[in-house]
Protein backbone atom coordinates (compact mmCIF):
# COMPACT_ATOMS: atom_id res chain seq x y z
CA UNK A 1 0.00 0.00 0.00
CA UNK A 2 1.23 3.65 -0.76
CA UNK A 3 1.13 6.40 1.44
CA UNK A 4 -1.99 8.66 0.73
CA UNK A 5 -2.01 12.09 0.99
CA UNK A 6 -5.66 11.79 1.97
CA UNK A 7 -5.47 9.74 4.90
CA UNK A 8 -3.22 12.08 7.27
CA UNK A 9 -7.28 13.49 6.90
CA UNK A 10 -7.60 10.91 9.87
CA UNK A 11 -5.12 12.37 11.76
CA UNK A 12 -6.60 15.71 11.49
CA UNK A 13 -10.28 14.64 12.27
CA UNK A 14 -8.86 14.11 16.00
CA UNK A 15 -7.12 16.79 16.47
CA UNK A 16 -10.22 19.11 14.83
CA UNK A 17 -12.63 17.06 17.60
CA UNK A 18 -10.12 17.83 20.39
CA UNK A 19 -11.17 21.26 19.95
CA UNK A 20 -14.91 21.04 21.42
CA UNK A 21 -12.99 19.23 24.77
CA UNK A 22 -12.05 20.90 27.36
CA UNK A 23 -8.24 20.77 28.01
CA UNK A 24 -6.91 19.31 30.71
CA UNK A 25 -3.94 21.17 30.92
CA UNK A 26 -3.47 22.24 34.57
CA UNK A 27 -1.74 25.73 35.18
CA UNK A 28 0.43 24.62 37.72
CA UNK A 29 2.27 27.14 40.07
CA UNK A 30 -1.38 28.69 40.15
CA UNK A 31 -3.27 25.35 40.42
CA UNK A 32 -1.77 22.60 42.53
CA UNK A 33 -3.33 19.08 41.99
CA UNK A 34 -4.97 17.28 45.13
CA UNK A 35 -2.23 14.62 45.71
CA UNK A 36 -2.83 11.56 47.01
CA UNK A 37 -2.92 10.60 50.82
CA UNK A 38 0.45 8.27 50.36
CA UNK A 39 2.23 10.49 48.34
CA UNK A 40 5.92 10.62 49.89
CA UNK A 41 7.20 13.90 49.98
CA UNK A 42 9.68 15.62 52.04
CA UNK A 43 10.17 14.17 55.59
CA UNK A 44 9.05 15.74 58.90
CA UNK A 45 9.63 15.20 62.48
CA UNK A 46 7.40 14.86 64.94
CA UNK A 47 6.01 16.03 68.03
CA UNK A 48 3.67 14.45 70.80
CA UNK A 49 0.82 17.05 71.84
CA UNK A 50 2.81 18.22 74.67
CA UNK A 51 5.81 19.07 72.75
CA UNK A 52 8.27 16.41 73.93
CA UNK A 53 10.24 15.25 70.31
CA UNK A 54 8.90 11.39 69.73
CA UNK A 55 12.44 10.73 67.95
CA UNK A 56 14.46 8.74 70.82
CA UNK A 57 17.82 8.49 68.85
CA UNK A 58 17.80 5.11 68.10
CA UNK A 59 19.13 5.31 64.39
CA UNK A 60 17.27 2.73 62.91
CA UNK A 61 15.92 5.02 60.14
CA UNK A 62 19.54 5.95 58.79
CA UNK A 63 20.14 1.83 58.98
CA UNK A 64 17.21 1.19 56.82
CA UNK A 65 18.01 3.86 54.42
CA UNK A 66 19.30 2.42 51.11
CA UNK A 67 20.53 6.32 50.21
CA UNK A 68 22.62 6.37 53.15
CA UNK A 69 21.70 10.19 53.42
CA UNK A 70 20.06 10.09 57.52
CA UNK A 71 22.76 11.09 59.78
CA UNK A 72 21.60 10.64 63.69
CA UNK A 73 23.30 11.73 67.00
CA UNK A 74 21.88 10.82 70.24
CA UNK A 75 22.43 12.17 73.23
CA UNK A 76 20.58 11.42 76.98
CA UNK A 77 17.98 12.96 78.14
CA UNK A 78 18.41 14.55 81.70
CA UNK A 79 15.96 16.30 84.02
CA UNK A 80 16.54 19.82 83.40
CA UNK A 81 16.97 19.26 79.94
CA UNK A 82 13.83 16.71 78.39
CA UNK A 83 13.97 16.64 74.89
CA UNK A 84 12.12 13.45 73.71
CA UNK A 85 10.01 11.11 75.61
CA UNK A 86 12.46 8.19 76.29
CA UNK A 87 16.01 7.66 77.35
CA UNK A 88 17.61 9.75 74.69
CA UNK A 89 16.98 12.16 72.39
CA UNK A 90 18.41 13.04 68.68
CA UNK A 91 21.14 15.56 69.39
CA UNK A 92 21.63 15.85 65.28
CA UNK A 93 19.33 15.07 63.07
CA UNK A 94 20.20 15.39 59.42
CA UNK A 95 18.86 14.50 55.56
CA UNK A 96 20.77 15.32 52.93
CA UNK A 97 18.14 15.59 50.38
CA UNK A 98 20.17 15.82 47.35
CA UNK A 99 21.00 11.81 48.23
CA UNK A 100 17.23 10.80 49.85
CA UNK A 101 15.34 8.72 46.72
CA UNK A 102 12.30 8.97 48.85
CA UNK A 103 11.39 5.24 49.26
CA UNK A 104 10.25 5.74 52.40
CA UNK A 105 11.87 3.10 54.05
CA UNK A 106 12.52 5.20 57.39
CA UNK A 107 8.99 6.06 57.57
CA UNK A 108 8.39 2.46 57.80
CA UNK A 109 11.53 1.58 59.68
CA UNK A 110 11.02 4.15 62.71
CA UNK A 111 9.14 2.45 65.45
CA UNK A 112 7.88 5.52 66.76
CA UNK A 113 6.18 7.19 64.26
CA UNK A 114 8.69 9.83 64.75
CA UNK A 115 9.60 10.04 61.07
CA UNK A 116 6.85 10.33 58.53
CA UNK A 117 7.28 11.44 54.54
CA UNK A 118 4.68 14.53 54.14
CA UNK A 119 3.46 15.84 50.81
CA UNK A 120 5.82 18.94 50.20
CA UNK A 121 7.35 18.05 46.92
CA UNK A 122 8.66 21.46 45.83
CA UNK A 123 12.35 21.30 47.55
CA UNK A 124 14.36 22.95 44.97
CA UNK A 125 17.24 24.85 46.35
CA UNK A 126 19.91 26.88 44.61
CA UNK A 127 22.60 25.57 46.50
CA UNK A 128 23.39 22.14 47.67
CA UNK A 129 24.42 22.69 51.00
CA UNK A 130 20.83 24.18 51.51
CA UNK A 131 19.58 21.01 51.16
CA UNK A 132 21.36 19.15 53.94
CA UNK A 133 17.74 19.60 56.31
CA UNK A 134 18.69 19.69 60.33
CA UNK A 135 16.49 18.74 62.64
CA UNK A 136 15.03 22.44 63.15
CA UNK A 137 13.86 22.12 59.41
CA UNK A 138 12.21 18.98 59.77
CA UNK A 139 10.76 19.99 63.17
CA UNK A 140 9.10 23.01 61.83
CA UNK A 141 5.65 23.50 60.05
CA UNK A 142 6.09 23.51 56.81
CA UNK A 143 5.59 26.39 54.97
CA UNK A 144 3.81 25.31 51.29
CA UNK A 145 0.66 23.10 51.81
CA UNK A 146 -0.86 20.80 49.80
CA UNK A 147 -3.98 19.94 49.47
CA UNK A 148 -4.53 16.51 50.14
CA UNK A 149 -7.10 13.98 48.46
CA UNK A 150 -9.58 12.42 51.05
CA UNK A 151 -8.05 9.65 53.10
CA UNK A 152 -11.57 8.43 53.54
CA UNK A 153 -12.02 7.58 50.12
CA UNK A 154 -8.11 6.86 48.79
CA UNK A 155 -6.45 5.08 50.95
CA UNK A 156 -6.64 2.18 53.23
CA UNK A 157 -9.50 1.84 56.10
CA UNK A 158 -6.50 2.41 58.91
CA UNK A 159 -3.62 3.47 57.22
CA UNK A 160 -1.93 1.51 59.39
CA UNK A 161 1.73 3.60 60.01
CA UNK A 162 0.29 6.69 59.92
CA UNK A 163 -2.52 5.99 62.41
CA UNK A 164 -0.52 7.79 65.44
CA UNK A 165 1.50 10.32 63.37
CA UNK B 1 9.08 -20.97 18.62
CA UNK B 2 7.03 -21.42 15.61
CA UNK B 3 8.17 -19.03 12.39
CA UNK B 4 4.99 -18.79 10.16
CA UNK B 5 5.11 -19.33 6.60
CA UNK B 6 5.61 -15.85 5.32
CA UNK B 7 7.43 -14.13 2.44
CA UNK B 8 11.04 -13.63 3.56
CA UNK B 9 11.91 -10.34 5.00
CA UNK B 10 15.10 -10.38 3.27
CA UNK B 11 17.40 -12.96 1.53
CA UNK B 12 20.02 -14.29 3.80
CA UNK B 13 21.50 -12.97 7.28
CA UNK B 14 22.82 -9.43 7.61
CA UNK B 15 24.34 -10.37 10.82
CA UNK B 16 27.65 -8.13 9.91
CA UNK B 17 31.18 -10.86 10.64
CA UNK B 18 33.07 -10.61 12.88
CA UNK B 19 31.66 -8.26 15.09
CA UNK B 20 27.42 -7.99 14.95
CA UNK B 21 26.80 -5.39 16.66
CA UNK B 22 29.03 -2.76 14.42
CA UNK B 23 28.82 -1.63 10.71
CA UNK B 24 31.67 -1.54 9.37
CA UNK B 25 32.97 0.40 6.48
CA UNK B 26 34.39 -1.71 3.51
CA UNK B 27 38.45 -0.69 3.29
CA UNK B 28 37.66 0.45 -0.78
CA UNK B 29 35.05 2.82 0.05
CA UNK B 30 37.07 4.40 3.02
CA UNK B 31 39.86 4.69 0.85
CA UNK B 32 38.21 7.12 -1.50
CA UNK B 33 37.98 9.19 1.04
CA UNK B 34 34.31 10.50 0.81
CA UNK B 35 33.22 9.16 4.12
CA UNK B 36 31.74 11.81 7.07
CA UNK B 37 32.36 10.56 10.31
CA UNK B 38 29.59 12.06 12.53
CA UNK B 39 29.15 11.64 16.48
CA UNK B 40 25.21 11.15 16.78
CA UNK B 41 24.61 11.63 20.29
CA UNK B 42 25.99 11.30 23.32
CA UNK B 43 23.57 14.75 24.07
CA UNK B 44 21.42 14.33 20.98
CA UNK B 45 17.67 14.50 22.22
CA UNK B 46 16.66 11.70 20.17
CA UNK B 47 18.80 9.31 21.76
CA UNK B 48 16.94 7.75 24.22
CA UNK B 49 19.09 8.82 26.90
CA UNK B 50 23.00 9.47 26.19
CA UNK B 51 23.94 7.09 24.02
CA UNK B 52 26.81 7.59 21.39
CA UNK B 53 26.47 6.29 17.82
CA UNK B 54 29.78 7.17 15.70
CA UNK B 55 28.11 7.23 12.15
CA UNK B 56 30.03 6.96 9.21
CA UNK B 57 28.17 8.64 6.07
CA UNK B 58 28.76 8.33 2.63
CA UNK B 59 27.07 11.25 1.08
CA UNK B 60 23.32 10.53 3.03
CA UNK B 61 23.90 6.82 3.36
CA UNK B 62 25.15 5.21 6.46
CA UNK B 63 27.64 2.94 5.73
CA UNK B 64 29.64 2.19 9.12
CA UNK B 65 28.07 2.11 12.90
CA UNK B 66 28.84 1.78 16.00
CA UNK B 67 27.42 2.37 19.39
CA UNK B 68 29.39 3.86 22.60
CA UNK B 69 27.99 3.37 25.48
CA UNK B 70 28.49 3.66 29.32
CA UNK B 71 27.79 7.49 29.93
CA UNK B 72 25.02 6.78 32.59
CA UNK B 73 26.66 3.72 33.91
CA UNK B 74 25.91 3.89 37.48
CA UNK B 75 27.14 0.33 38.52
CA UNK B 76 23.54 -0.39 40.09
CA UNK B 77 24.47 -4.24 40.42
CA UNK B 78 27.49 -3.84 42.25
CA UNK B 79 25.67 -1.52 45.01
CA UNK B 80 22.85 -3.70 45.29
CA UNK B 81 25.51 -6.55 46.78
CA UNK B 82 26.38 -3.79 49.11
CA UNK B 83 22.83 -3.67 50.65
CA UNK B 84 20.52 -5.85 52.19
CA UNK B 85 18.03 -7.77 50.29
CA UNK B 86 15.29 -5.60 51.62
CA UNK B 87 17.30 -2.13 50.71
CA UNK B 88 18.30 -3.38 47.10
CA UNK B 89 14.65 -3.95 46.58
CA UNK B 90 14.96 0.19 46.13
CA UNK B 91 17.48 -0.37 43.17
CA UNK B 92 15.75 -2.43 40.03
CA UNK B 93 13.45 0.31 39.63
CA UNK B 94 16.19 2.78 38.74
CA UNK B 95 17.97 0.43 36.18
CA UNK B 96 14.97 1.03 33.56
CA UNK B 97 13.39 3.56 34.43
CA UNK B 98 10.35 3.67 32.38
CA UNK B 99 9.71 -0.02 33.42
CA UNK B 100 10.34 0.40 36.80
CA UNK B 101 7.17 -1.71 37.91
CA UNK B 102 8.81 -5.08 35.98
CA UNK B 103 12.15 -4.24 37.19
CA UNK B 104 10.86 -4.15 40.71
CA UNK B 105 9.16 -7.73 40.05
CA UNK B 106 12.01 -9.25 38.82
CA UNK B 107 14.19 -8.85 41.34
CA UNK B 108 11.47 -9.80 44.34
CA UNK B 109 10.78 -12.90 42.31
CA UNK B 110 14.59 -13.92 42.62
CA UNK B 111 14.24 -13.39 46.73
CA UNK B 112 10.99 -15.17 46.91
CA UNK B 113 11.99 -17.93 44.46
CA UNK B 114 15.48 -18.18 46.40
CA UNK B 115 13.58 -17.77 50.00
CA UNK B 116 10.71 -20.42 48.76
CA UNK B 117 8.16 -17.95 49.86
CA UNK B 118 4.56 -18.09 48.51
CA UNK B 119 2.73 -14.73 48.27
CA UNK B 120 -1.09 -14.36 48.73
CA UNK B 121 -3.06 -14.37 46.01
CA UNK B 122 -3.94 -10.56 46.36
CA UNK B 123 -0.39 -9.68 45.60
CA UNK B 124 0.23 -11.84 43.07
CA UNK B 125 -2.77 -10.27 41.14
CA UNK B 126 -2.14 -6.76 42.02
CA UNK B 127 1.56 -7.64 41.00
CA UNK B 128 0.01 -8.51 37.46
CA UNK B 129 -1.75 -5.55 36.93
CA UNK B 130 0.95 -2.72 37.85
CA UNK B 131 3.26 -4.53 35.80
CA UNK B 132 0.63 -4.26 33.05
CA UNK B 133 -0.18 -0.77 34.01
CA UNK B 134 3.65 -0.10 33.66
CA UNK B 135 3.72 -1.82 30.45
CA UNK B 136 1.17 0.57 28.47
CA UNK B 137 3.15 4.05 30.76
CA UNK B 138 6.14 2.42 28.37
CA UNK B 139 4.89 2.07 25.67
CA UNK B 140 2.91 5.86 25.19
CA UNK B 141 6.48 7.10 26.34
CA UNK B 142 7.84 5.18 23.70
CA UNK B 143 5.28 6.28 21.22
CA UNK B 144 5.24 9.59 22.27
CA UNK B 145 9.11 10.17 21.80
CA UNK B 146 9.81 8.31 18.84
CA UNK B 147 6.83 10.44 16.68
CA UNK B 148 7.81 13.56 18.30
CA UNK B 149 11.54 12.75 16.98
CA UNK B 150 9.99 11.90 13.87
CA UNK B 151 8.08 15.34 13.39
CA UNK B 152 4.61 13.95 14.72
CA UNK B 153 4.27 16.45 17.68
CA UNK B 154 0.69 16.09 18.47
CA UNK B 155 1.03 12.14 19.31
CA UNK B 156 3.04 13.23 21.97
CA UNK B 157 0.47 15.01 23.49
CA UNK B 158 -2.30 12.52 23.60
CA UNK B 159 0.00 9.85 24.66
CA UNK B 160 1.59 12.26 27.83
CA UNK B 161 -2.39 12.65 28.57
CA UNK B 162 -3.10 8.84 29.13
CA UNK B 163 1.08 8.51 30.83
CA UNK B 164 -0.13 11.34 33.20
CA UNK B 165 -3.53 9.38 34.45
CA UNK B 166 -1.35 6.30 34.63
CA UNK B 167 1.19 7.95 36.89
CA UNK B 168 -1.65 9.23 39.32
CA UNK B 169 -2.62 5.77 39.82
CA UNK B 170 0.27 4.83 40.93
CA UNK B 171 0.40 7.89 42.91
CA UNK B 172 -2.61 6.79 44.60
CA UNK B 173 -1.75 2.96 44.78
CA UNK B 174 2.20 3.27 45.50
CA UNK B 175 3.02 6.72 46.63
CA UNK B 176 5.53 7.80 44.54
CA UNK B 177 4.64 8.61 40.06
CA UNK B 178 8.01 6.28 39.40
CA UNK B 179 9.97 3.84 41.29
CA UNK B 180 7.12 2.68 44.11
CA UNK B 181 9.52 0.01 45.97
CA UNK B 182 5.77 -1.29 46.57
CA UNK B 183 6.66 -5.01 45.51
CA UNK B 184 8.64 -6.47 48.68
CA UNK B 185 9.90 -9.48 49.33
CA UNK B 186 6.22 -11.94 50.52
CA UNK B 187 3.90 -9.67 48.45
CA UNK B 188 3.20 -5.98 48.64
CA UNK B 189 4.19 -2.94 51.21
CA UNK B 190 0.95 -2.01 51.73
CA UNK B 191 -3.09 -3.21 50.97
CA UNK B 192 -4.40 -1.66 47.68
CA UNK B 193 -6.24 1.34 48.75
CA UNK B 194 -9.60 2.13 48.54
CA UNK B 195 -10.95 3.63 45.78
CA UNK B 196 -8.14 2.17 43.80
CA UNK B 197 -10.30 -0.11 41.52
CA UNK B 198 -12.70 2.75 40.58
CA UNK B 199 -9.83 5.35 39.52
CA UNK B 200 -8.36 1.98 37.58
CA UNK B 201 -11.90 1.08 35.65
CA UNK B 202 -11.88 4.83 34.96
CA UNK B 203 -8.49 4.77 32.96
CA UNK B 204 -9.06 1.28 31.36
CA UNK B 205 -12.72 3.03 29.68
CA UNK B 206 -10.25 6.02 28.93
CA UNK B 207 -7.49 3.87 27.09
CA UNK B 208 -8.77 2.31 24.38
CA UNK B 209 -10.49 5.07 22.29
CA UNK B 210 -7.13 6.86 23.44
CA UNK B 211 -5.00 4.22 21.13
CA UNK B 212 -7.41 4.52 18.76
CA UNK B 213 -6.70 7.85 18.16
CA UNK B 214 -3.13 7.43 18.02
CA UNK B 215 -3.63 5.22 15.32
CA UNK B 216 -5.73 7.70 13.79
CA UNK B 217 -3.08 9.94 14.14
CA UNK B 218 -0.24 7.91 13.13
CA UNK B 219 -1.70 4.63 10.57
CA UNK B 220 -2.60 6.31 7.73
CA UNK B 221 -0.42 9.43 8.23
CA UNK B 222 1.30 9.63 4.92
CA UNK B 223 4.83 10.78 6.31
CA UNK B 224 4.76 8.37 9.18
CA UNK B 225 4.46 5.58 7.00
CA UNK B 226 7.20 6.81 4.27
CA UNK B 227 9.56 7.20 7.11
CA UNK B 228 8.38 3.34 9.12
CA UNK B 229 7.62 0.77 6.45
CA UNK B 230 10.33 -1.22 5.46
CA UNK B 231 12.96 0.65 6.89
CA UNK B 232 15.01 -0.94 9.89
CA UNK B 233 14.75 -5.15 8.77
CA UNK B 234 15.60 -7.36 10.72
CA UNK B 235 14.77 -10.92 10.08
CA UNK B 236 13.29 -13.18 12.20
CA UNK B 237 16.36 -15.61 12.50
CA UNK B 238 18.95 -12.84 12.61
CA UNK B 239 16.48 -11.49 15.23
CA UNK B 240 17.16 -14.60 17.37
CA UNK B 241 21.12 -14.68 16.39
CA UNK B 242 21.39 -11.72 17.79
CA UNK B 243 19.54 -12.32 20.88
CA UNK B 244 16.41 -10.07 20.43
CA UNK B 245 13.41 -10.94 22.39
CA UNK B 246 9.93 -8.66 23.12
CA UNK B 247 8.59 -6.37 20.04
CA UNK B 248 11.49 -6.63 18.18
CA UNK B 249 11.40 -10.17 17.91
CA UNK B 250 7.52 -10.34 17.78
CA UNK B 251 7.73 -7.44 15.08
CA UNK B 252 9.86 -9.99 13.29
CA UNK B 253 6.86 -12.41 13.22
CA UNK B 254 8.45 -14.86 15.96
CA UNK B 255 6.09 -15.33 18.37
CA UNK B 256 7.95 -15.58 21.82
CA UNK B 257 6.55 -13.89 25.06
CA UNK B 258 7.40 -14.91 28.15
CA UNK B 259 3.78 -14.74 29.66
CA UNK B 260 2.77 -17.32 27.58
CA UNK B 261 5.60 -19.92 26.98
CA UNK B 262 6.41 -20.02 31.08
CA UNK B 263 3.64 -17.92 32.64
CA UNK B 264 4.66 -16.46 35.94
CA UNK B 265 2.56 -14.45 38.34
CA UNK B 266 -1.11 -15.69 37.27
CA UNK B 267 -0.88 -14.89 33.51
CA UNK B 268 -2.20 -18.48 32.30
CA UNK B 269 -5.27 -17.68 34.29
CA UNK B 270 -6.29 -14.31 32.25
CA UNK B 271 -7.01 -14.16 28.52
CA UNK B 272 -4.93 -12.82 26.54
CA UNK B 273 -3.32 -12.68 22.76
CA UNK B 274 0.25 -12.06 21.91
CA UNK B 275 0.60 -9.97 19.04
CA UNK B 276 2.93 -11.18 16.39
CA UNK B 277 3.90 -8.71 12.81
CA UNK B 278 6.04 -10.43 9.95
CA UNK B 279 7.36 -7.23 8.45
CA UNK B 280 10.29 -6.62 10.40
CA UNK B 281 10.41 -2.80 10.01
CA UNK B 282 9.59 0.45 12.21
CA UNK B 283 6.03 0.39 11.05
CA UNK B 284 5.70 -3.21 12.13
CA UNK B 285 7.13 -2.86 15.77
CA UNK B 286 4.89 0.23 16.41
CA UNK B 287 1.87 -1.77 15.18
CA UNK B 288 3.00 -4.39 17.80
CA UNK B 289 3.30 -2.08 20.43
CA UNK B 290 -0.30 -0.28 19.96
CA UNK B 291 -1.96 -4.05 19.90
CA UNK B 292 -0.04 -5.00 23.42
CA UNK B 293 -1.29 -1.39 24.84
CA UNK B 294 -4.64 -2.79 24.13
CA UNK B 295 -3.98 -6.24 25.26
CA UNK B 296 -2.51 -5.03 28.55
CA UNK B 297 -5.37 -3.01 29.10
CA UNK B 298 -7.58 -6.36 28.69
CA UNK B 299 -5.32 -7.61 31.29
CA UNK B 300 -5.58 -5.14 33.59
CA UNK B 301 -9.54 -5.09 33.69
CA UNK B 302 -9.28 -8.75 34.01
CA UNK B 303 -7.21 -8.65 37.27
CA UNK B 304 -9.84 -5.62 38.62
CA UNK B 305 -12.26 -7.96 38.08
CA UNK B 306 -10.74 -11.23 39.96
CA UNK B 307 -8.75 -9.26 42.26
CA UNK B 308 -9.37 -11.69 45.47
CA UNK B 309 -9.93 -10.68 48.96
CA UNK B 310 -7.35 -11.37 51.99
CA UNK B 311 -4.17 -10.00 53.11
CA UNK B 312 -1.62 -8.29 50.80
CA UNK B 313 1.83 -9.78 51.68
CA UNK B 314 2.75 -13.30 53.47
CA UNK B 315 2.65 -14.16 57.42
CA UNK B 316 6.35 -14.95 57.37
CA UNK B 317 7.74 -12.81 60.31
CA UNK B 318 12.01 -14.31 59.59
CA UNK B 319 11.43 -12.19 55.82
CA UNK B 320 8.49 -10.11 56.48
CA UNK B 321 8.25 -6.57 58.48
CA UNK B 322 5.49 -6.81 61.61
CA UNK B 323 2.36 -5.04 61.38
CA UNK B 324 2.63 -1.61 62.32
CA UNK B 325 0.02 -2.10 65.16
CA UNK B 326 2.14 -4.94 66.92
CA UNK B 327 5.19 -3.32 67.39
CA UNK B 328 3.42 -0.82 70.57
CA UNK B 329 2.20 -3.98 72.20
CA UNK B 330 4.55 -7.07 71.76
CA UNK B 331 8.50 -7.01 72.42
CA UNK B 332 9.33 -9.94 69.60
CA UNK B 333 7.67 -8.17 67.02
CA UNK B 334 9.75 -5.34 68.02
CA UNK B 335 13.13 -7.50 67.91
CA UNK B 336 12.22 -9.04 64.41
CA UNK B 337 11.69 -5.14 63.27
CA UNK B 338 15.22 -4.44 64.46
CA UNK B 339 16.55 -7.38 62.78
CA UNK B 340 15.08 -7.29 59.29
CA UNK B 341 16.04 -3.63 59.23
CA UNK B 342 19.41 -3.33 60.55
CA UNK B 343 20.75 -6.77 59.29
CA UNK B 344 17.96 -7.79 56.74
CA UNK B 345 17.09 -11.36 56.39
CA UNK B 346 18.94 -14.69 55.11
CA UNK B 347 18.51 -16.00 52.20
CA UNK B 348 19.30 -19.56 51.84
CA UNK B 349 22.40 -19.89 49.41
CA UNK B 350 21.98 -20.83 45.94
CA UNK B 351 21.70 -19.30 42.54
CA UNK B 352 18.55 -18.29 40.55
CA UNK B 353 17.63 -16.59 37.14
CA UNK B 354 14.62 -15.22 36.95
CA UNK B 355 13.22 -13.97 33.53
CA UNK B 356 9.62 -11.91 32.97
CA UNK B 357 8.09 -10.33 29.91
CA UNK B 358 9.47 -6.57 30.38
CA UNK B 359 8.07 -4.08 28.11
CA UNK B 360 11.39 -4.43 25.94
CA UNK B 361 11.48 -8.29 26.34
CA UNK B 362 12.90 -10.91 28.20
CA UNK B 363 14.24 -8.83 31.12
CA UNK B 364 16.39 -11.30 33.56
CA UNK B 365 17.67 -11.21 37.22
CA UNK B 366 20.14 -13.71 37.93
CA UNK B 367 21.08 -13.64 41.45
CA UNK B 368 23.41 -15.32 43.78
CA UNK B 369 23.58 -15.40 47.55
CA UNK B 370 26.06 -16.97 49.87
CA UNK B 371 23.11 -17.39 52.74
CA UNK B 372 24.08 -13.61 53.86
CA UNK B 373 22.30 -11.22 54.25
CA UNK B 374 22.99 -9.67 51.27
CA UNK B 375 23.09 -10.57 47.92
CA UNK B 376 26.81 -12.06 46.39
CA UNK B 377 25.61 -11.24 43.16
CA UNK B 378 23.02 -9.34 40.95
CA UNK B 379 23.37 -9.14 37.45
CA UNK B 380 20.34 -8.07 35.10
CA UNK B 381 19.76 -9.34 32.00
CA UNK B 382 18.52 -5.92 30.12
CA UNK B 383 16.07 -6.25 27.23
CA UNK B 384 17.44 -2.99 26.16
CA UNK B 385 21.31 -3.97 25.74
CA UNK B 386 20.43 -6.74 23.02
CA UNK B 387 17.93 -4.19 21.22
CA UNK B 388 21.25 -1.87 20.87
CA UNK B 389 23.41 -4.77 19.58
CA UNK B 390 20.17 -5.11 16.69
CA UNK B 391 20.68 -1.53 15.52
CA UNK B 392 23.79 -1.81 13.21
CA UNK B 393 21.99 -4.81 11.79
CA UNK B 394 18.97 -2.86 10.85
CA UNK B 395 20.70 -0.08 10.19
CA UNK B 396 21.97 -1.99 6.27
CA UNK B 397 20.98 0.52 3.69
CA UNK B 398 19.65 2.88 5.98
CA UNK B 399 19.99 6.60 5.30
CA UNK B 400 20.94 8.99 8.51
CA UNK B 401 17.35 10.52 8.40
CA UNK B 402 16.22 6.65 8.91
CA UNK B 403 18.98 6.51 11.94
CA UNK B 404 16.17 8.26 14.06
CA UNK B 405 13.28 6.24 13.31
CA UNK B 406 15.24 3.05 13.49
CA UNK B 407 17.12 3.25 16.89
CA UNK B 408 13.41 4.50 18.30
CA UNK B 409 11.92 1.51 17.54
CA UNK B 410 13.96 -0.61 19.25
CA UNK B 411 13.02 1.16 22.64
CA UNK B 412 16.29 1.10 24.25
CA UNK B 413 16.60 2.80 27.73
CA UNK B 414 20.06 3.88 28.31
CA UNK B 415 19.53 3.38 32.30
CA UNK B 416 19.19 0.10 31.07
CA UNK B 417 21.74 -0.27 29.19
CA UNK B 418 24.40 1.08 30.71
CA UNK B 419 23.25 0.23 34.55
Amino acid sequence: MSPQPLGSLHGFAVTFRQIFRKPITQQYPEYKRPLYPRFRGRHRLNRFENGLEKCVGCSLCAAACPADCIRVVAAENTPENRVSAGERYARIYEINMSRCIFCGYCEIACPFDAITLGNEYEISEYSRDDLIYTKDMLLAEPRKRVTIQDPELFDTPIPYYRAKA
Amino acid sequence: MAIAERPLIYEGTRVPHPIPTMLRVDDELREMGDILQVNFGPNHPSTHGVLRLVVDLDGEKVVGLEAKIGYVHTGFEKTMEQKTWWKAITYPARIDYLAYQNNELVFVLAIEKLLQLETPPKATWMRMLLCELNRIHSHLVWLGTSALELGAISVFWYTFREREALCDLFELATGYRLHTRYFQAGGLAEDIPKGFEAECRKFCKTMSPGVDQYEALLDKNAIWIERTRGLGLLSADDAIALGQSGPVLRGSGVDWDLRKSQPYLAYDQVDFDVPVYHGGDVYDRYKLRMDEMRESTRIVEQCLDAMPEGPWIADDRKVVLPPREELHTSMESLIYHFKIVTEGYRVPEGEIYVAVESPRGELGCYVVSDGGPRPWRVKFRAPGFAALEATATCMRDALVADLIAIVGSLDTVMGEVDR
